[in-house]
């Protein structure tokens, strides 16, 4: 039977995994530059051995409650088509390897802002924890001008 | 190190001195007597030559070998060179790269040894000196003199007869890890006496005296720079760390160590990133060849021409717009400049120039290439255009004439009479766009019949390291490429209250007697929500006066640090939304700062007002010298308040009708005027796509309600009443900042004084309220018709 790696981390308390073969490294907070007028989700900008990577809160990018202002959140660093992206943690957990056959679909009920970035659950013993589309989690919405400029050009 | 490697410097080496023979040939073409250069082409062959026959390459080596006896021959004066010779030579280049291709795939030299081409090299020579065998004795003698500095190896095979396997053998030992010199390891085999080696290193020292500017440089792989770069980073991060260590030990001789290892990291991060940087040059260098080639095979005459050759570009975008400006350059040649016997005929020079420019602009790399040739034909562009299905004729005509030359980046469009071997060869300019684009730049092309053509090519800074100001504002740090800097002004606290006034709510500086508006990028940039106005500050205030496109403005920052070199990283995709940036770059101390986009900044700002459509309102590109004459416009406000405006000309008079004597017939206004009834279009009716949102808006005007603001029209000889919320203003402007319209019944938006105002578009409107429910259009017109 296959297995797969994940890299798991905690957001609210649920949680999440990426695999494991897409994260480049996990590293302890970081500074970071904000950058104004940007995305909500996006927290800001931090320096990663002089390669600069966008910090995507994923608490917000998966419309759960904001961390704690006092918290500060791990960076779990993973390798997205257009670079590297951190997405910001609560917590950092083990990195565990499941079998296929304990995967399951999210259910049909998972709200619609959250539901492509969600690909399923794998049914731990004691847990569920959360599959993560990396690439979905990276992608921003455009702000509504763009994309009506994108539609008129035919783009 | 092997044998293998042995060959892939030799290969290195080779692309490279072919690349300079290109160069040279092209150049002695236009200069025959150019001894120098002549000496240099020479030099190169030979050098090529000497080396294959090193390795064993026999088929290259013939084939060079001809080619250096043609060159002899052209060295010695017996020969001077015309454009046969070049093309047979410019061949014989040809023929070389493609057996080093080989050698570099395959190991071997191929099968081919090109025999024509010997042929026609041979051939080339006159008769007598074919003949003659002192060709190679004078060969010889050349190679004294203009040799470069040999290996010692090769000298000892010249002359103290050692085989290649021998040298090869000691080469192989040397780098495996002998320490010995090549020409101990050669006694040690036996291969040669001790005496010959020490003569040939004494002709080797002799040589080597020309060759001192190459020893200057080396050939570092770019994977290694790549893991130095990565190495620097880690290497700033680990220290960063030390960095708080120190700074909670109150140590003041670590803290003293500390700062200076930050000093050092930076500037070896700096320099580290220096060397991926090339000239524009390196790859403009084959241009010359391309030209000639391409001008030769149409009858052409072409001189290129550069400016900026020196103008540095990331190693990774260099390469990534090589084949989008070669294309460029071809299609100058073919397309853009005209035969000769044309040009006479036009008045011009029978050469054509072709002027490639390179420079830094806005915080961007801007390539030019510019054509002095018959420049685009509008009119057959549109027609193309309607051809091939991408506009109406209505929508063609209404284009203005930027948008139609930017109709070439389409796929498939293409005006060329005739479909030419260098255009014929799938890659359009639809190419070279979405290449340009993939590395975040833009193409746009001017042109003036007759004239020539410009097209214009921007890259942005990625990677690129450019001079910026650095500032502060609410404590984060912020970069403005230098470009765009004009000069820093400071107004002490108390000259705030005086040096800062108000124009109607907008802050302004009188500097030198102009106004100039003021941007606060706190403001701007959302900072400090609803913070303090402007001229109410006690504090000093530090204005950078920036220049954006053809307008100035001052942006109030908090504090001015420094100026510096900083190495552009471009945004990604998340934050690609942001106007307002155009990069990022890591300071010195590690941490990030954003570089502002001053144009966006502007925008933004509403200094500069103008939606960039990457298709047809590129900035920055209106520098063509006919400015469009001055209209006069009547301003109003239509439905929701939205700015508008159409010519004066299309105006017949203005008129107010009290809503009691709005009349209906069907669902459509009427109302009596000048004896003839004359209808109304609603402008929130007509631009409403939607009917089922009508909802409400059906019905005579309610009762009460202020008097109707109406604008007769008189188009085509029939008076139609539009109905707006406002008159507000008639204007003169040049309305020559255009952007797409957003929605129906408008033309476009253009900045008319300074403000995006939507310019209607009266005949879709006619059309559009012909199709209202209500009278039909004729019954309308009929009525107005009368009026006349």
């Amino acid at each position: 039977m296959p297995t797969l790696q994940y890299c798991t981390f905690y957001l609210d308390r649920l949680l999440f995994g990426v695999e494991l073969k897409g994260v480049q490294e996990v590293i302890r907070s970081l500074e970071m530059t904000r950058v104004p007028l940007a995305p909500t989700v996006v927290s800001g900008l931090i320096n990663l051995r002089g390669q600069i990577v966008t910090a995507v809160d994923l608490r917000r990018r998966l419309e759960l409650e904001a961390r704690p202002p006092d918290a500060l959140p791990m960076n779990v660093v993973v390798r997205s088509e257009d670079g590297a992206v951190s997405f910001l943690v609560d917590e950092i957990g083990d990195v565990v390897e499941v079998e296929e056959s304990t995967f399951e679909p999210a259910p049909e009920m998972l709200c619609a802002g959250v539901r492509g970035m969600i690909l399923g659950v794998h049914k731990l013993q004691v847990r569920l924890m959360h599959v993560l589309d990396t690439e979905k989690a990276c992608q921003m919405m455009e702000p509504a001008e763009v994309a009506v400029a994108r539609n008129k050009l035919g783009a | 190190m092997s044998d293998s490697d042995i060959v892939k410097d030799f290969l290195v080496e080779s692309y490279e001195n072919l690349d300079r023979l290109d160069r040279d040939l092209v150049g002695l073409e236009k200069n025959p007597k150019d001894k120098e250069a002549l000496a240099g082409v020479f030099r190169t062959i030979h050098t090529i030559k000497g080396t294959c026959g090193f390795l064993g390459f026999s088929k290259l080596e013939k084939v060079a070998h001809v080619g250096e006896n043609l060159l002899a021959h052209l060295r010695e004066g017996q020969l001077t060179l015309n454009p046969a010779i070049t093309t047979a030579l410019l061949g014989m280049v040809d023929a070389v790269r493609q057996m080093l291709k080989e050698i570099e795939s395959t190991g071997q030299d191929g099968e081919v040894d090109y025999p024509e081409l010997r042929e026609t090299l041979t051939h080339l020579l006159s008769p007598e000196a074919a003949a003659s065998n002192t060709a190679a004795g004078k060969l010889e003698a050349a190679l004294q003199a203009a040799a470069p500095p040999m290996s010692l190896g090769a000298i000892l095979m010249q002359q103290a007869g050692v085989t290649p396997e021998e040298i090869l053998l000691a080469v192989k030992k040397q780098r495996e890890g002998d320490p010995r010199l090549m020409g101990d390891i050669l006694v040690e085999q036996h291969a040669v006496r001790p005496a010959d080696v020490a003569d040939a290193l004494q002709i080797q020292r002799t040589s080597r005296g020309q060759a001192a500017a190459s020893d200057s440089t080396i050939r570092v792989d770019v994977g290694l720079l790549d893991k130095l770069m990565t190495l620097v980073g880690e290497l700033v991060l680990a220290h960063n760390q030390l960095l708080q260590i120190s700074n909670s030990v109150e140590d003041a001789g670590l803290q003293a160590v500390s700062q200076r290892m930050n000093l050092i990291a930076t500037e070896l991060q700096e320099e580290v990133m220096k060397t991926r940087m090339q000239p524009i040059g390196n790859i403009w260098g084959q241009f010359p060849r391309t030209v000639r080639d391409v001008a030769l095979g149409c009858g052409k005459q072409v001189n290129i021409e550069m400016e900026g050759k020196e103008t540095e570009l990331d190693k990774t975008i260099i390469e990534a717009i090589k084949d989008p400006l070669t294309h460029l350059v071809r299609n100058s040649v073919d397309h853009g400049i005209e035969l000769p016997e044309d040009r006479v005929k036009a008045g011009k020079d029978p050469t054509g120039r072709l002027i490639l420019r390179a420079f830094h602009e806005g915080g961007r790399v801007n390539i030019e290439i510019s054509d002095d040739g018959a420049g685009l034909n509008v009119e057959r562009l549109r027609q193309k255009a309607v051809e091939r299905g991408v506009t109406s004729v209505e929508q063609a005509a209404r284009l203005t004439e930027r948008e139609t030359f930017n109709l070439i980046f389409l796929p498939g469009f293409s005006t060329a009479q005739k479909i030419t071997n260098v255009s014929g060869r799938g890659v359009g300019m639809d190419v070279v766009k979405t290449n340009v684009e993939k590395i975040g730049g833009t193409v746009d092309v001017q042109s003036t019949a007759g004239r020539g053509t410009t097209v214009r090519v921007k890259i942005p800074l990625t990677l690129a390291i450019i001079p910026a100001l650095v500032v502060t504002c609410d404590g984060d740090r912020y970069a403005i490429p230098q470009v765009s800097l004009l000069e820093l002004v400071r107004l002490e606290a108390d000259q705030v209250r005086t040096g800062i006034e108000m124009v109607h709510g907008v802050p302004v500086h009188r500097l030198r007697g102009r106004l100039l508006p003021l941007v606060y990028l706190s403001r701007e940039l959302r900072l400090r929500e609803g913070s303090g106005q402007s001229g109410k500050s006690d504090k000093a205030v530090n204005i950078v006066v920036l220049q954006a496109d053809d307008r100035q403005f001052g942006l109030v920052v908090d504090t001015i640090n420094d100026t510096e070199e900083i190495v552009v990283k471009p945004l990604r995709k998340q934050l690609k939304t942001v106007k307002t940036f155009a990069g990022s770059s890591v300071m010195g101390d590690g941490k990030v700062a954003l570089i502002l986009d001053v144009l966006g900044l502007a925008q933004r700002a509403g200094v500069v007002t103008e939606t960039r459509d990457r298709a047809f309102a590129e900035k920055g590109t209106e520098a063509l010298d006919k400015a469009p004459q001055k209209q006069t416009f009547l301003l109003f406000a239509g439905p929701g308040d939205a700015r508008m405006a159409i010519p004066l000309d299309a105006l017949a008079r203005l008129e107010e009708f009290p809503v009691e004597q709005v009349e209906m017939s069907g669902s459509q206004w009427v109302t009596q005027y000048r004896g003839q009834i004359l209808p109304l279009i609603r402008l929130n009716v007509v631009m409403e796509k939607r009917r089922h949102k009508l909802q409400g808006l059906q019905g005579a005007p309610a009762p009460g309600s202020g008097p109707l603001q109406v604008l007769v029209l008189n188009q085509d000889g029939h008076a139609v009443g539009l109905v707006v919320e406002r008159i507000l203003d008639i204007v003169e402007d040049r309305a020559d900042v255009k952007s797409a319209a957003t929605r129906p019944s408008v033309l476009y938006s253009v900045l008319i004084g300074d403000r995006v105002t939507e310019l209607l578009d009266i005949p879709a409107i006619l059309k559009s309220a012909a199709t209202v429910p209500g009278p039909q259009r004729d019954s309308a017109m009929h009525a107005a018709r009368g009026a006349h």
